[in-house]
């Protein structure tokens, strides 16, 4: 199994999400952002950072990069993709998820471990965990409130496409303490939380972040 | 040379941050007429000859394509820059 991890100029946890991988039982591949071309891997992250200094807004230009062109095609065509971070704000600049993410509403860069809810476990990248099971993963951003129109927010949540929620202080201002979201196949999922940085005992808050990778390994091998 | 200018705000029913953090200030200092304060974006886009309604229509397409979000932003003009820099 075969996760590929893009490099974007500004990426900052694409070492961490490859070696999630790894930990899952998987084989990390690093793409490029400048390489149109996704060497046959069976899913893909978009991992956090910068991209391109966040200039314009995040993820606007990192969009635009040659290898999101067979990306986005190869999402559209059922390809597990997760975009963490960063990588979520890319997802939504690209329309593969609906909304958008602004600046935080208390104008702070948080960063802390943050219990979340996981909502569908029905996802490409959530299937190992439980219906309303509560995990903790790191929180780290600046611009994470996630917003959309009513009627998306509605659509997304009538449809289970709220895949993580946020539980106790809502830390960014997202509309219904969105954490995490997917498309309506499930296969493209993006969060704001790090599930990357939790996935061994002895750095962060514990090894719930791991089964976002087991599931979709799971996934690919049973499909 | 040409220049076109393109102003992007965010959408009114989209919180920002940013013009708050500016109105507070406004108000710290005794700006006291001022009572909000919204930040957009104003984007120079520079053309080698002069601004024909064909460029005037490619740099709408990249203020709707690349220089806005339209889940967040409106495009509020797309025009010829003044003489003045």
């Amino acid at each position: 199994m075969r996760v590929g991890v893009v490099t974007f100029p500004g990426s900052l946890d694409d070492r961490d999400a490859a070696r999630a991988v790894r930990h899952a039982g998987g084989e990390p591949v690093a793409l490029w952002h400048g390489d149109a071309d996704l060497h046959g891997v069976d899913a893909v992250v978009l991992p956090g950072g910068f991209s391109y200094g966040d200039y314009l807004r995040c993820g606007a230009i990192a969009r635009f990069a040659p290898v999101m062109g067979p990306l986005v095609d190869a999402a559209r065509g059922g390809l597990p993709v997760l975009g963490i971070c960063n990588g979520f704000q890319v997802l939504c600049e690209a329309h593969l998820l609906p909304g958008a993410l602004v600046r935080n509403d208390s104008r702070l860069f948080v960063c802390r471990d943050q219990r979340l809810r996981v909502e569908n476990a029905g996802t490409a990248w959530t299937a190992e965990f439980g219906d309303g099971e509560e995990i903790v993963v790191p929180l780290k951003n600046g611009e994470g409130g996630y917003v959309a129109d009513d009627r998306t927010l509605d659509e997304l949540e009538g449809e289970g496409r709220v895949v993580v929620r946020y539980v106790g202080d809502n830390p960014n201002g997202s509309y219904r303490d969105i954490a995490g979201i997917s498309n309506e196949r499930g296969n493209v999922v993006g969060l704001m939380p790090h599930p990357e940085h939790a996935t061994e005992p002895v750095f962060g808050p514990g090894t719930d972040g791991l089964r976002f990778f087991t599931s979709v390994l799971r996934g690919v091998l049973t499909a | 040379m040409g220049r076109v200018v393109v102003d992007v705000m965010p959408k009114p029913e989209i919180l920002d941050p940013q013009g708050k953090a500016v109105a507070a200030a406004l108000s710290r200092l005794g700006f006291d007429h001022v009572t909000g304060v919204r930040q957009g974006k104003r984007f120079e886009l520079e053309v080698p000859g002069e601004v024909t309604d064909e460029v005037l229509a490619e740099a709408r397409k990249a203020a709707e394509t690349l220089l806005s979000n339209p889940v967040i932003e409106d495009v509020v003009r797309v025009a010829v820059a003044d003489e003045a820099p």
